[in-house]
């Protein structure tokens, strides 16, 4: 065990499996990282590349009897794969919260606004209900919640889904986690409310010292928020690298293309560059490469080499990892040739 | 919540109202002189045409129904002269075949009806419930998958075969109980409970399955909503998150069928009355099917609506009890 105070959250070759009738999906395959107490990491990738699963693993919100999680994490030191799930139970909500990409469906439409909240804070907390009370209250006032005695009496369907995802992150961060794993926290809101929310996340990890494990596959969310990015892509990790990087010097042809497909105002193409082709089927993965049935630089490899052979993550410098086999001259002709990221 | 339980009770009188008038519709396009069922085979047209006359079936419909509409509120009389006879509220009719009024007969059958669906009812919904939550809890396994066999066999059980096999071996073959004989709770409480056992198992197998399933439906499901993910992201026991977060939740639609289906009881359970000798409201239904009874099917009839129509009212209450969303729209 690595012991380095400095790290909330470190992620050792994890795997998640899914025992299906169909087969066995690979979900998570090999995936490592480490979080850094306050800082954020951004996870990015298209839906099914293993996100948010890996993120529910660390949880220990996989409970279904088919999923089978291996590896290790390190939550402060301590080993909760294979952990008591009664031990990891009593850090969830209390030193790792989550909140969830749809706060309406997130929160129970059957219990006010104010019970959900004092709920969370009596799980972990011996305290009086009237002192539950005032600090979600307080909770509520500091995540800019207007009037929140009467709020507190509603229901989640009566608020706004600004309101409803500014009530969640006053939920998770109630018990001043050290680690919020926020899953697509601004995806199911309107674009103004967006900002304000991220905002909002900003602020409250300056006052709080949280580590913010951000699952998106908005790459402006990301430029806004991320000190680090993993990029993950068929459930296993392609690129690894601080976010500054992952901008200006993307290593990988599925970053690339997440970069492309971001609209530009300053571009004078009317067009965007979406990656071809769809991710692949995590039953079935392809033999080489997870990239590259729909890599466009595959043939400038030789040997087919993508086609039989999943690259390694290998550094491309101190802090930056990615797995491709295109060797470094080849990548950097490709970039200045189609000018990605800052060359 | 007021605003709403009044909206309802104006929905309610309306669907009675409209009820009503089909029920007395019904009763009129039977196609048979209803005068003429009130006397024997020695009827002579005189009689016919006097008894007309009596019971008002002379008048347009119209002024029969307000007739029938009134005798339900304030009571009637029919005929007039000499040769009257009073019926009070609430007058449902006079039953010629049985020279009786109908609101008698019914007041006498309807609490059998009440304690044989009340008592099925309480105990379907305890093995149903119950074993639909061990069914969910248990998803996948071998308690899941026993508990769903034995739900579908019951389930696939008609009634009648259900009452008729216990009968056969309970009562018949092993004399474990005396012939059913039904006796009112007050007066012989053992001869009672004799009588209305069998009765409440044989509804209560059909019922129980149907509920076992919907139960382990309903939890699977709402085991699987975002809200209980965060419940347990909240870190709370998987006892809290099963009986606070999820069991509300999926209480409503086990609810909604609930109230229903003892409503459809409360109507007249036809096949279990008739094969316990039961002298509750769907034997009463029957005999005055066979018999050709107009005024006491109608008032069967009448009588199992309304106890739907209140059923679905205290359903609709409930639900807005259990689900803010309701409530508050």
């Amino acid at each position: 065990m690595t012991i380095d105070s400095n790290l909330i959250l470190e992620v050792k070759n994890l795997n998640v499996e899914f025992t299906t009738d169909d087969g066995i999906v690979h979900a998570v395959n090999n995936v490592s990282y480490k979080v850094e107490r306050g800082k954020t990491l951004a996870i990015v990738g298209e839906s099914g590349s293993g996100k948010s699963v890996s993120s529910l693993a660390v949880m220990g919100l996989l409970t279904a009897s088919n999923s089978k999680i291996t590896g290790e994490v390190f939550f402060n030191g301590k080993e909760l794969v294979g952990a008591d799930p009664e031990e990891v139970r009593k850090l969830r909500g209390d030193e790792m919260a989550m909140i969830f990409q749809d706060p309406l469906s997130a929160l129970h439409p059957y219990y006010t606004i104010g019970d959900q909240l004092i709920e969370a804070v009596l799980v972990h907390n011996k305290v009086k209900d009237s002192e539950a009370r005032s600090r979600a209250a307080e909770m509520l006032t500091r995540v800019g919640i207007p009037s929140v005695e009467q709020r507190m009496n509603e229901y989640p369907h009566q608020l706004s889904g600004g309101m409803r995802q500014r009530v969640m992150i006053a939920m998770a961060l109630i018990n001043g986690p050290e680690l919020l794993i926020a899953d697509e926290p601004t995806t199911a809101l309107d674009v103004t409310v967006q900002a304000q929310i991220l905002d909002l996340l900003r602020e409250l990890q300056k006052e709080f010292g949280t580590a913010i494990v951000l699952i998106t596959h908005d790459l402006g969310v990301v430029a806004d928020l991320a000190d680090e990015v993993l990029v993950m892509y068929g459930g296993s990790a392609v690129e690894h690298a601080p976010v500054r990087e992952i901008f200006y010097e993307p290593q990988m042809p599925y970053t690339w293309g997440l970069l492309a497909s971001i609209p530009q105002i300053s571009a004078k193409k009317e067009q965007l560059d979406p990656i071809p082709g769809s991710p692949p089927s995590l039953l079935n993965l392809p033999m080489g490469c997870v990239f590259a049935p729909r890599c466009t630089f595959k043939a400038q490899v030789s040997d087919d080499a993508c086609a039989n052979k999943f690259p390694d993550l290998l550094a491309v410098s101190v802090d930056h990892e990615a797995r491709c086999h295109l060797t470094e001259s080849q990548r950097t002709a490709i970039r200045s040739e189609r000018k990605i990221g800052k060359v | 919540m007021f605003p709403y339980i009044v909206r309802r009770i104006f929905v309610m009188i309306l669907m009675l109202t409209i009820l009503s008038i089909i029920t007395f519709l019904l009763f009129n396009a039977v196609p048979t002189d209803p005068a003429k069922l009130t006397c024997g085979k020695t009827c002579t047209p005189e009689i016919v045409a006097a008894n007309r006359i009596r019971l008002g079936l002379d008048q347009p419909l119209y002024v029969q129904y307000i007739e029938w509409i009134k005798g339900i509120f304030v009571g009637r009389t029919y005929g007039s002269g000499t040769a009257t006879f009073d019926c009070s509220a609430p007058c449902l009719g006079y039953s010629f075949r049985n020279g009786e009024e109908v609101t008698t007969m019914i007041v006498d059958a309807l609490p059998v009806t009440l304690y044989l669906a009340i008592g099925a009812f309480v105990l379907w919904m305890l093995i149903g419930i119950s074993s639909g939550i061990v069914a969910a809890k248990n998803h996948g396994n071998w308690k899941d998958r026993t508990i769903m066999g034995i739900s579908l066999i019951g389930y696939s059980l008609p009634v009648f075969f259900v009452g008729l096999l216990l009968l056969i071996f309970v009562i018949v073959r092993w004399n474990l109980l005396p012939y059913p004989d039904y006796a009112s709770p007050f007066e012989d409480p053992v001869a009672f409970f004799q009588t209305m056992l069998l009765p409440w198992l044989t509804l209560a197998i059909l019922y129980a399955a149907y509920y076992t399933r919907l139960t382990r439906s309903q939890m699977l499901e709402t085991m699987g909503e975002d809200y209980i993910r965060t419940a347990r992201a909240k870190g709370l026991s998987e006892r809290v998150v099963f009986r606070k977060h999820a069991f509300r939740a999926g209480l409503t639609p086990i609810v909604t069928s609930a109230g229903l289906d003892l409503a459809g009881l409360l109507g007249g359970a036809v096949i279990t009355e008739y094969i316990f000798s039961l002298p509750g409201l769907g034997r009463l239904a029957i005999g005055a099917v066979t018999e050709y009874d107009l005024p006491t099917i109608t008032a069967t009839v009448l009588v199992a609506a309304v106890f739907v129509i209140v059923a679905n009212l205290i359903v609709d209450i409930l639900y807005a009890a259990i689900d803010p969303r309701v409530r508050l729209s």
